[in-house]
């Protein structure tokens, strides 16, 4: 510090006046933009853990029939409405591996409800890697073997069993490949409606964005519920459970494209104006190579987190036409097809797990949300909070 | 000075950082005695609106005071405002130091009326009632220059201009007869004429009312008229400090000599002019006129139709640089985008590029799509904001080589030996191929955009205000660039500004915009040493220079800068009516009745 006069002060520092010109000036910002948002998104705790269960929700699909021990549709007409078994370890001071104590049922007929008396005399211990009902592994190898299984004369119902005496459990994995993928057929749908829509009302404007904008509008100010019901009970009754999961898909994308169309066509509005739009104009670009070199690139992350927010939409639709049995019928399953199972409210009161199946719908959900909060706040990996 | 006198504001030791590093601020010393202007003066990053943020602990969420005091001398003794709580902290805000913020767009709230928000001030921290504190709104708005207060108050804020805006800001100030005014960067989102004005106004004010100021700002012009100390800082720490004068006559500093000598200045004295003898015209615009249809929202609408432009000739010299200056909302941009055939001009108006000297030239309004085309590859474009013309998705080659893909010109090899050959040009390190525009500073970045607009070999550059979003010095480099670019190159230059001093350097010939149409046009010495028409002199007048003797002139600012039907007889417009623009002298046009 040097003090010349009284008030006069220059600091002493070592300057140099030819430091800045050619080094990047935030050497931190250069990277490509995955790697910023992942850098920004890896903070985001509650993203990354939902961002990971669903990854091994989705990956769990193929296997589903293998982790399951019992088929969807396999009955026990023994043990309806059987109550959730706990897998043991120790039987009577001693480790003999995971096992489960046998179960039968009777008739309280004064309460005129069935009840189950374990039999605590005979550990039947679970065998894995077992045969059982036949599956699809991965979808097209036809196989019996299961994870695991009960051995003969024994049960194993993790989480119960329904009214006809089917697994809750496994019929929790089954019906997951059918509720996780009516998100994504619905959001592809969604996404090729409101991207094309979207943007050519976007960058053309006028009077076609007039018209788009009007659509929007009236299908927006159309309930959303009756709708759905309408359309649903269109589906001739005599297709097949792919043929109505496919359209109920579809149904659910047709009637959520306006949302995505309304973003799309703001974000490409406001893209317009940018300078770095103007110049490719100015050197001649063509509009489709604007739109693909220019105007995607830019929002494409943006689309990726609100597909994120739309996808829950979905599934709850398919849960909800499910539940009112008009969505996928058995012998689909869906998880809304099983809470259909679970509409009598006594039966819920008498046998709680019956309405097991709302959990993975919470979850998934919930995560679903998570994740799209998550990839919002990350997107923008220039901003600085 | 009395020195013996306990200064209005002590700052000391103050220490600012973001999140939980080590503090980007540091050891920043000032003091601020009463009726006394103190300067803050940086470029962008140096961290100068932080340091006066911190005054009123209204930092950001994510940084953190680490050290330091801030004391305030009140009636009760000094207190210091760092450790003060919240609020007690509000009683002050307002009240003893009120705040004027750089973008009068976004600091008055469009719902409520002008009035309203500036009476608030008195209703909350002097108990007024609305009809007392209404009295003194008024006299306020008087003072300000609001020739109509009664109707000022009653507006929303949209209905007023950036600089009326700005001086309703003032009186909001104002009105609680603050002790300390802080002022950051209170002008620069201003036209110059309106700068000079709003700074005078606030000079003004400050010696009625005694109040101190702290006036944060980037441009040494603006201290130097109105300062009485400043404060050099740059990467968050004060590089020198001092009286006005003796900053700015004798710096010590490097970077404060650096800041004053980028700082660009209008030539005082007349240098011999050389007589350019051969006319050989790349670009000429005959009479050019845009009119624009304003529609309310819909095509159901009625539309109303403004005249942007109206009637415009210019003539591009090869090899040369003609300048158009205006104040926003002047046309001057129009004018860029209809030469390039962006914009189409209206019926009568004739645009014609010459590729070759002694080629017959071609139309630019009438060429069919691969004419154009081709037209687009010798005449390109560099834009004001270097934020926002270069794509963030996209790496530097693949901004470079766009160009060279579209006109679908060399191998992939050929375009990034092309593409390292423009990053040379411009000055940059041919090792940033693969970097993000965000890694760059705002003059790198606007070195790339010349470098992309010089991709296609062009011979013909529309710079539309290449320099008004960098900071001083970082312009003068990029003036610099473009200079030698185009003697190497042998490029024109049709150069759009709405700074004078910018265009003193680098035009061989300046035409004057205002209203959509041209004004005075010459060369630009005889333009900045004898100008003739009002508006050019008060442009001249607001150019505010880093130098103690340069004072602005402010009568001349307000006999120019007013509406045109205020201006001398001579030269006023009325309504649609202008003077003719006619040669006073060779070479020199001015719109006047003769």
């Amino acid at each position: 510090m040097t003090n010349l006069t009284d008030d006069h002060y220059v600091d002493s520092a070592p300057y140099d006046a030819n430091a800045e010109t050619s080094a990047p000036a935030h050497p931190d910002l250069d990277a490509p933009n995955w790697l910023l948002i992942w850098r920004k998104f890896r903070r985001h705790k509650l993203g990354l853990i939902s961002a990971v269960f669903l990854a091994i929700s989705y990956l769990m699909m193929p296997f589903a029939g293998f982790i399951a021990p019992y088929t969807p549709n396999e009955r026990n007409a023994d043990h309806l409405y059987a109550a959730p078994q706990m897998v043991h370890f120790f039987h009577e001071g001693k480790f003999i591996g995971p096992f489960v104590y046998p179960e039968t049922a009777t008739a309280d007929l004064e309460q005129f409800r069935w009840v189950y008396t374990s039999d605590y005399d005979h550990p039947a211990k679970l065998e894995f890697f077992c045969k059982g009902g036949t599956h699809y592994f991965l979808g097209f190898i036809k196989t019996d073997r299961h994870l695991f299984c009960a051995p003969e004369g024994a049960t194993v119902f993790l989480w119960g069993a329904d009214r006809l005496g089917r697994d809750v459990f496994s019929r929790i994995f089954y019906g997951g490949q059918l509720s996780l993928t009516v998100g994504l057929i619905g959001i592809t749908v969604s996404f090729v409606l409101g991207i094309s829509i979207g943007g050519i009302a976007g960058y053309f404007g006028g009077w076609i964005d007039w018209v788009v904008n009007r659509i929007i509008e009236v299908l927006r100010s159309i309930p959303e519920l009756p709708l759905w019901l309408a359309l649903s009970a269109a589906v001739p009754s005599h297709w097949g459970p792919v043929a109505v999961f496919f359209i109920i898909s579809i149904i659910l994308g047709l009637l959520d494209w306006p949302g995505l169309a309304r973003a799309v066509r703001s974000k490409f509005l406001s893209l317009r104006e940018e300078e770095f739009v103007r110049a490719a104009e100015m050197m001649g670009a063509k509009p489709s190579r604007i739109i693909r070199k220019h105007l995607l690139p830019n929002f494409a992350s943006h689309l990726i987190a609100s597909a994120m927010l739309s996808i829950p939409a979905m599934i709850l639709g398919e849960t909800a036409l499910s539940f009112l049995g008009l969505g996928l019928r058995a012998p689909a399953v869906s998880w809304g097809v099983m809470l259909n199972d679970a509409q009598n409210l006594a039966s819920i009161e008498i046998y709680p797990w019956t309405a097991i199946p709302m959990l993975p719908v919470i979850f998934v959900v919930l995560a679903f949300n998570f994740l799209g909060d998550g990839l919002r706040d990350s997107l923008d990996p220039y901003s600085h909070d | 000075m009395n020195s013996q006198e306990t200064p209005l504001l002590q700052v000391r030791d103050l220490a600012i950082g973001f999140g939980s590093g080590e503090p980007l601020i540091r050891d920043i010393n000032f003091d601020v005695s009463r009726g006394e202007t103190l300067a803050l003066v940086g470029e962008s990053g140096s961290g100068k609106t932080q340091t006066c943020r911190a005054i009123l602990r209204i930092l950001p969420k994510a940084a953190r005071i680490h050290s330091g005091s801030v004391l305030l001398n009140s009636e009760t003794g000094d207190i210091d405002l760092i450790a003060m709580s919240e609020r007690k902290l509000r009683d002050i805000r307002g009240n003893l130091i009120s705040m004027i913020f750089q973008e009068p767009m976004h600091s008055l709230s469009p719902l409520h009326r002008v009035g309203a928000q500036v009476s608030e001030v008195l209703c909350l921290h002097r108990g007024h009632s609305k009809r007392s504190a209404k009295e003194i709104v008024l006299q306020a708005f008087e003072r300000v220059g609001f020739p109509e207060p009664e109707q000022v108050y009653r507006s929303y804020p949209f209905e007023l201009s950036g600089g009326m805006r700005q001086r309703a800001m003032i009186a909001m100030a104002m009105v609680a007869k603050p002790d300390l005014l802080i002022a950051d960067e209170p002008t620069t989102a201003l036209d110059v004429t309106t700068q000079a004005q709003v700074l005078g106004l606030i000079r003004d004010l400050q010696q009625e009312t005694g109040m101190a100021v702290i006036l944060v700002t980037h441009d040494l012009g603006v201290v130097a008229n109105c300062a009485d100390k400043v404060v050099v800082m740059r990467n968050g720490r004060i590089m020198e400090s001092g009286p006005v004068a003796t900053v700015l006559d004798n710096p010590v500093h490097g970077y404060t000599q650096k800041l004053i000598a980028a700082a660009p200045s209008i030539p005082h004295e007349a240098e011999p002019t050389c007589t350019r003898v051969v006319r050989d015209p790349i670009l000429q615009l005959e009479n050019i006129s845009k009119s624009f249809d304003l529609r309310g929202g819909s095509f159901l609408s009625k539309s109303t139709i403004i005249k942007a432009v109206r009637g415009v000739n210019i003539t591009v010299e090869r090899g040369g640089t003609f300048a158009i200056v205006g104040e926003s909302g002047s046309g001057k941009s129009t004018v860029a985008q209809i030469a390039l055939g962006a914009r189409t001009s209206d019926a009568g108006g004739i645009i014609r590029f010459w590729p070759k000297a002694g080629e017959p030239p071609i139309e630019v309004q009438t060429l069919s799509p691969p004419e154009k085309r081709n037209f687009q590859r010798q005449a390109q474009m560099v834009f004001q904001d270097p934020f926002s013309s270069l794509s963030p998705r996209m790496q530097v080659i693949d901004i470079l080589t766009e160009p060279l893909e579209i006109h679908q010109i060399g191998t992939r090899l050929e375009r990034k030996d092309r593409a390292i050959e423009l990053l040379e040009q411009v000055g940059l390190d041919p090792s940033m191929l693969r970097r993000y525009p965000h890694a760059f500073s705002g003059g790198q970045r606007q070195r790339l955009s010349i470098a992309r607009a010089l991709a296609l070999n062009p011979s013909l550059l529309v710079c539309d205000e290449p320099t008004s979003a960098l900071d001083l010095s970082v312009q003068m480099q990029v003036l610099e660039l473009l200079e030698e670019i185009r003697d190497n190159l042998g490029l024109s230059y049709l150069f759009i500004s709405h700074d004078l001093a910018v265009v003193s350097r680098i035009a061989d010939e300046v035409a004057v915009m205002r209203r959509g149409q041209i004004v005075e046009q010459a060369a630009p010495d005889v333009l900045f040493t004898a100008p003739k028409h009002p508006y050019t002199k008060a442009l001249i007048a607001a150019c505010l220079e880093p130098s103690m003797d340069q004072k602005v002139d402010l009568e001349a600012v307000a006999i120019g800068a007013g509406n045109p039907d205020t201006w001398p007889e001579s030269f006023r417009f009325t309504g649609m009516q202008a003077p003719d623009l006619v040669e006073s002298e060779p070479g020199h046009f001015v719109r006047v009745q003769l």
